[in-house]
């Protein structure tokens, strides 16, 4: 087929967007990495390694669950989730940092570095450091480190250093801000797992071809369940690993639609929100181009929502390609819309979502009913919502 | 011959280094910069780097990040930092100045408007921290096209085919990073950038700045020795941090780290 879909091109280009855009000192260990990622891309020895991690570490494959009581209470197209929140960890995190850090041991690096938003990240980084016994240190802005301080523990449990953000809006952003003035200075022994597919090329690449086996299963049990393919992907969109790694499998697949979920956060129109994609323009932030959410001047605006993982004023490269492409499309939910989509799954389907996830079962609550009962919906549940118990029960005022 | 050209080449020719201050444009207010890029070229500076602030500068330190915010407060932008820059060259027409700062707000002006404003406003030279040789083709072409030169920044580990390509692409001078870290960073060590230097200098002719580790009179005379001019930053910043409640302090004490490194540059040379 000449017309496959074959991005990014070889300096880490989807169109205008991605590319390499750091400062010198990192331009030689991002060549070392690309170099290191292309070599163990093709050696069978490396993906047989990566597999069995896959299988027994992580718990994969995770299931295609027909959730019955769900789809016909919306009364529309069928509703499967993918679970990627029975991972071990809890989300799609692992799928990426298991990789990345297969690659930082062939690579000879010592010590871990990753941002973090919800924690989610930091988990799955602290887990797979703790397991090859490497020093790790995760970032995480202060804001993310008060809402999210059940994943602050698991982190410190399992060894790492977690170093609350002090600078700008104390959110993910700066958390990446000061992840990459960690490995310019500890250039040499560093390896950096990037926890989203956005940053300096190879990243969004490598990030993505990690989560691409939530694409390539949910395809394989489709078609075992159903028999033909889905005719709707959901999943929410904050950096937008877990939405590029069930959209990529499927993007030649012309006829399956591709819905990314951005958070509006208390709606579009107020500009407390975190929907580039929806709502901001081209830019250069954090090693790619890509749409931000900045004011006239380039000064990167500060983002709310209610789920950490989604607050951020960036989205990963190949969305911005798709986007600018029309092969998907990009919508967003407001924080209580959000909160509507976590009860419905907890009440409908006894699955408690984390509230990035919670995004996209929002959308789904409106796609669904616009759609015929023949047609299969999947939406990806990036992550449980343990985390979330706190910032819920503060919400509903009840101390734990 | 640009304004950076001309001052290396008579700079070498009175045997010479230059000193080359940074300050952040606005901090600590809009109206503090200007007279301190007056007052800094008449304490010896002999190209001056001034900061277009930025929400989120990625390679600096926290001295320079607070610098940022400080202008930001302000409600400084690149716009605002080149109507400085216009309002220096009314009575400067001959100090080179040089904007340093991140791509974004450029991007968010356009190249080509900026590159236009830039010329409008007589800059000198324009260095981006995150726009290494591979993605600036444009950038560097639209700048070169109006006489402006793109600078680009080399580290310790940028290899010799790397030094090469900044010869090819950059002009001006070339900024060595003398450390692997952030603006301001305590690591330096002046035994590695003296090895370095020589393998940069064996590929490259352009003057090379030295910068992120120059904290006094005597690193500020040791590292110049070493190439054609040391940027000082952090710690110059950090005389506007101390003396918040008494600006007019801050730039005695900013004119007289520059004194005291003007004159240890000088007599180094002499000696």
């Amino acid at each position: 087929m000449t017309n496959h879909y074959n991005m990014p091109d070889g300096r880490g280009h989807f169109g205008p967007y991605g590319g390499t855009f750091v400062a010198e000192t990192l331009i030689p260990p991002i060549q070392e990495l690309n170099a290191a990622y292309q070599q163990y891309l093709s050696d069978p020895g490396f993906i047989a390694e990566l597999d069995a991690d896959l299988q027994h570490y992580v718990g994969r494959p995770s299931p295609l669950y027909y959730a019955e009581r769900w789809s016909r209470e919306l009364g529309g197209a069928q509703i499967y989730l993918k679970r990627e929140d029975l991972n071990h960890t809890g989300s799609h995190k692992i799928n990426n940092t298991v990789g990345q850090a297969l690659l930082a041991k062939r690579m000879g690096k010592t010590r871990i570095i990753a941002e973090t938003g919800a924690g989610q990240h930091g988990v799955a980084t602290a887990t797979v450091a703790a397991r090859l016994g490497l020093e790790c240190v995760v970032y995480m802005g202060a804001v993310d480190v008060a809402r999210q301080s059940l994943n602050v523990y698991r982190m410190k449990l399992l060894g790492a250093t977690v170093v609350a953000v002090e600078s700008g809006s104390q959110t993910l952003k700066d958390a990446l801000n000061e992840a990459l003035r960690d490995w310019v200075t500890h250039v040499d022994n560093t390896f950096y797992i990037i926890g989203t597919v956005a940053g300096p090329h190879p990243y969004p690449a490598m990030v993505r071809d990690f989560q691409a086996i939530i694409g390539r299963e949910a395809k394989q049990q489709c078609l075992a369940a159903t028999g033909k393919l889905p005719a709707a992907l959901v999943a929410c969109v904050g950096g937008g690993s877990n939405a590029m790694g069930l959209f990529h499998p499927f993007i030649d697949d012309a006829a399956v639609a591709m819905y990314g979920v951005e958070a509006a956060g208390d709606g579009i129109a107020t500009g407390r929100h975190s929907a580039p994609l929806s709502a901001g323009r081209p830019g250069v932030l954090h090693g790619n181009r890509t749409y931000l959410m900045a004011d006239d001047d380039g000064e990167i605006i500060a983002t709310h929502s209610i789920s950490a993982g989604l607050d951020y004023p960036g989205v990963g490269p190949e969305h911005a390609w798709l986007k600018d492409t029309g092969r998907a499309h990009y919508v967003s939910i407001t924080d209580n819309e959000a909160l509507a989509g976590f009860y419905a799954l907890t009440r409908m389907e006894g699955i408690i979502p984390a509230l990035e996830s919670s995004h996209a079962m929002a959308y789904t609550m409106k796609l669904a009913p616009t759609m015929r009962p023949d047609q299969t919906i999947i939406v990806n549940l990036s992550g449980r919502g343990d985390k979330d118990m706190q910032t819920m029960a503060k919400r509903e005022g009840i101390a734990l | 011959m640009s304004r950076l050209a001309d001052k290396f080449a008579q700079l070498a020719d009175q045997g010479r280094k230059a000193l080359i201050p940074f300050i952040t444009a606005g901090d600590p207010n809009p109206d503090f910069t200007v007279p301190m890029l007056h007052a800094m070229v008449k304490a010896g500076a002999d190209i001056i780097e001034l900061g277009v602030p930025f929400s989120d500068p990625m390679a600096d330190g926290p001295v320079i990040q607070r610098a940022s915010e400080r202008a930001l407060a302000h409600k400084m932008s690149l716009r605002k930092t080149l109507a400085m820059a216009m309002a220096f060259r009314r009575t400067d027409t001959t100090t080179p100045l040089v904007l340093m700062g991140y791509l974004n707000p450029i991007e968010a002006m356009g190249y080509a408007d900026f590159a236009n404003a830039a010329q409008r406003a007589e800059i000198d030279g324009v260095l981006s921290v995150d726009l290494p040789p591979e993605e600036s083709e444009d950038c560097a072409r639209l700048l070169k096209e109006r006489g402006i030169d793109p600078i680009f920044l080399l580290a310790p580990n940028s290899g010799a085919e790397r030094i090469r390509k900044m010869d090819a692409i950059g002009s001006g001078y070339l900024y060595y990073v003398s450390l692997k870290g952030v603006t301001g960073a305590g690591h330096l060590d002046t035994a590695d950038v003296a090895a370095k230097l020589k393998t940069i200098k064996a590929n490259t002719r352009l003057p090379i700045g030295i910068g992120f580790g120059v904290k006094d009179a005597g690193t500020a005379k040791t590292l110049s020795a070493l190439g054609d001019g040391v940027v000082i930053g952090s710690a110059l910043i950090s005389k506007i941090e101390a003396n918040l409640d008494d600006l007019p302090r801050a730039k005695t004490e900013i004119i007289e780290l520059l004194t005291a490194m003007r004159s240890a540059m000088d007599n180094g040379e002499r000696l």
